[in-house]
């Protein structure tokens, strides 16, 4: 029989069916960040229980770390440094291999863990954070959970899961210049509504997809979840096991031989079929910009902000009402041109190299405009270093860029460094929810080309006009 | 954790669409590395005068006299999604929120509540509404029961609406079980899984 992707790693996982429908599902490794997964090893101790498997089990600091220069354990963040050395001393307990501040291979969770090799095609992984669906670009079945579930993961090795259905997304067409992962899923979110994934765990297929880098692969799966998704995943190819050869937690010797030859049959096969199919003409698709406080409030950089339907629900109507005046923007007001007080590059979705490239692309003998508070965070200590190696980090500074230390950084306010109230933001994050950069703050979710465009125009900027 | 057989309290609508975790419980509330102490902080964006204060809006609907005590709240489609935090439930969970009443969750909320015995109800966004509706004279007086063994609301007007949940959860609910320890019943099976599974993918289990 014809079977999907996503299926064949159910099915590996699967221990058995549970009474009234769920599986229990084997989990081949947890990983933790410093802000839930430090609640989950303390509940877990303090309940008396142990881990299964330390040795399968990782913890990053990335959350709530600083990431100005020098930084230490001291936090803007109120109450942080608490989270910070109750995360070092609960995984020294633990056994856990944790990437603490300033270790070499410290970064965003979703960063790391491809680049070093944990998350590997076949295997599932889970994480106390919503964006582990990123990690399905590489052919994994990772996805985020709870606190109560990572202790479940670490107590059991195992979760008990209802199955998800499955959904194909076909991306078809050709990209035109300056298009970006980071556009696609926008668009797809835009078009078919937050809700539009609920439910289903997403196949990523079709000629794009295969032409994407494993970076690019990360971007479109990170907001899988913005999209509702149980999570997202992408058939494993050769550039998947070339990514990966040679990264430190990847299989080694003989076992890299083995592993390839079953990565290699992870692939939906001809006919299976998917609870539900859509597809994506992504040669329409110009470089997308997000206008409200929802990542479904989103159009091309050219659009304007949708005029208020006829016929919507006086529900409707007043939360759309309330979105605008929270950004400070009018119906069919043009987003070109909108003047922005800051612009940010970073987060799980855009802080790796390919995307920091492209953002200096755009740098390259500009400058910011003076209006414009600039910052570049690289997502792990391995990017920044790659970075600095090929000189990106001048680019950024004498643009007038801030470049930082690795981590989330300004991608979410916790009570420390944020946006001023009111600031408008272009930014490579992933959300553009109400206070989620800092009260009062306006976000415009974009790629990086279109970030780095924003800042030197001083306003939303078509990246097109900046790349040639 | 507390069981959830049948609930009759106040319930406070919040009709608003993609409440999102962070909205439900800022992350600059999430000071202590605890479950607990969260309650005050729920929705404290909307609740306080200003961010980080803690002078009640009297506008909110929690604050307003006639919402006092609310055990359920009614709202709009996709409450919950966002960040997975799972402070946000614990937050609802200490101020008193026994049940909440939406078209729709965000996935691993809708989990998060389940395993930390509060229960999330998916009724349509018309029921929903008219639920609200019925409460909104008087609602200390109209209140909502909700029998989860049934699995029926009862809006104040009399009308019933029923629901779904899967069985697990609702077995899980109802007798206020404990899923790590109902999982390690089965560490047997467990054990026999994972020793054929080392043999099958040796390369996931590199030291
Ligand atoms: S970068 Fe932002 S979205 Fe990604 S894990 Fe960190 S806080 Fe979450």
């Amino acid at each position: 029989m014809a079977i999907t992707l996503f299926a064949k790693l159910w099915s590996d996982h699967e221990i058995q069916m549970l009474d009234g429908g769920d599986s229990l599902i084997y989990i081949d490794r947890v990983f933790l960040h410093e802000r839930t997964g430090s609640v989950a090893l303390e509940s877990l101790s303090s309940e008396g229980r142990t881990l299964r498997s330390p040795a399968q089990v990782f913890c990053s600091m990335d959350h709530i770390i600083d990431t100005l220069p020098g930084r230490g354990d001291t936090t803007l963040v109120p109450g942080g440094t608490e989270f910070i050395h109750s995360t070092r001393q609960a995984s020294r307990q633990a056994g856990i291999r944790l990437f603490d501040v300033n270790d070499s291979d410290q970064g965003i969770v979703h960063v790391i863990s491809p680049e070093l090799g944990i998350v590997q095609p076949g295997c599932t992984l889970v994480c106390p954070d919503s964006h582990t669906c990123s990690q399905g670009a590489l052919g994994a079945l990772a996805w985020g959970i709870g606190s109560s579930q990572a202790e479940h993961a670490m107590a059991t090795s195992t979760l008990v899961v209802k199955k998800p259905l499955t959904m194909r997304v076909m991306l078809t067409g050709g990209l035109s210049p300056a298009v970006t992962a980071k556009d696609l899923i926008l668009h797809l979110i835009a078009r078919h509504s937050t809700a539009g994934g609920a439910g289903y765990a997403i196949e990523f297929a079709g000629e794009v997809v295969s032409g994407l880098d494993v970076e690019a692969r990360l971007t479109l799966c990170n907001m899988a979840v913005e999209f509702s998704a149980f999570t997202a995943l992408i058939a494993p190819d050769q550039k998947v096991f070339d990514f990966l050869r040679g990264r430190p937690y990847a299989p080694s010797g003989e076992n890299w031989d083995r592993a390839v030859a079953y990565w290699q049959t992870l692939r939906s096969d001809p006919g299976a079929q998917f609870d539900r199919e859509i597809e994506l003409d992504c040669g329409e698709v110009e470089p997308v910009v997000s206008w409200g406080t929802s990542p479904q409030q989103a159009c091309g950089i050219t659009g304007r902000v949708p005029m208020i339907e006829a016929g919507l629900s006086e529900n409707d109507r007043a939360t759309l009402a309330r979105t605008h005046e929270y950004m400070g923007l009018k119906p069919g007001q043009s987003l070109r041109g909108l003047t922005i007080d800051a612009a940010f590059i970073g987060s799980c979705t855009n802080s790796r190299i390919t995307d920091l490239r492209l953002a200096a692309a755009v740098l390259r003998g500009r400058k910011v405009a003076s209006t414009v508070r600039a910052i570049c965070v690289p997502g792990s200590q391995a990017v920044k270093r790659q970075a600095e190696a090929e000189g990106l980090h001048r680019i950024f500074r004498n643009a007038g860029f801030e470049w930082r230390e690795p981590g989330c950084s300004m991608c979410f306010f916790a009570g420390g460094e944020g946006f001023t109230y009111g600031e408008r933001v272009a930014t490579t994050t992933n959300r553009n929810f109400e206070g989620r950069q800092g009260p009062g703050v306006r976000s415009h979710l974009a790629s990086p080309a279109t970030v780095a465009a924003s800042a030197v125009a001083g306003s939303l900027a078509d990246p097109r006009d900046y790349l040639s | 954790m507390r069981k959830f057989t049948v609930l009759r309290g106040v319930a406070a609508p919040l009709l608003r669409a993609n409440i999102d975790t962070d909205a439900i419980i800022p992350s600059r509330e999430m000071k202590l590395v605890s479950k607990k102490g969260l309650g005050v902080g729920l929705f404290a964006g909307w609740r306080y005068t200003v961010a980080g204060g803690r002078e009640p809006n009297p506008d909110f609907v929690l604050n307003r006299p006639e919402y006092a005590d609310a055990t359920i709240l009614l709202s709009g489609r996709n409450f919950g999604c966002g960040s997975s935090r799972e402070h946000a439930v614990w937050a609802l969970s200490e101020y008193g929120i026994r049940a909440v009443i939406a078209p729709s969750f965000g996935v691993i909320f809708h989990g998060n509540c389940e395993r930390n015995g509060i229960l999330p109800v998916v009724l349509p966004e018309a029921a929903v509404q008219a639920i609200a509706a019925a409460v909104a004279e008087n609602p200390q007086r109209q209140q909502v029961a909700i029998d989860l063994e049934q699995q029926k609301v009862a809006s104040p007007d009399g009308r019933e609406f029923e629901f779904e949940i899967a069985p697990s959860s609702r077995q899980m609910l109802l007798e206020g079980l404990d899923q790590i320890g109902m999982t390690l019943g089965h560490l047997d099976a467990i054990e026999a899984f994972e020793r054929a599974f080392r043999k099958r993918r040796p390369w996931l289990f590199e030291a």
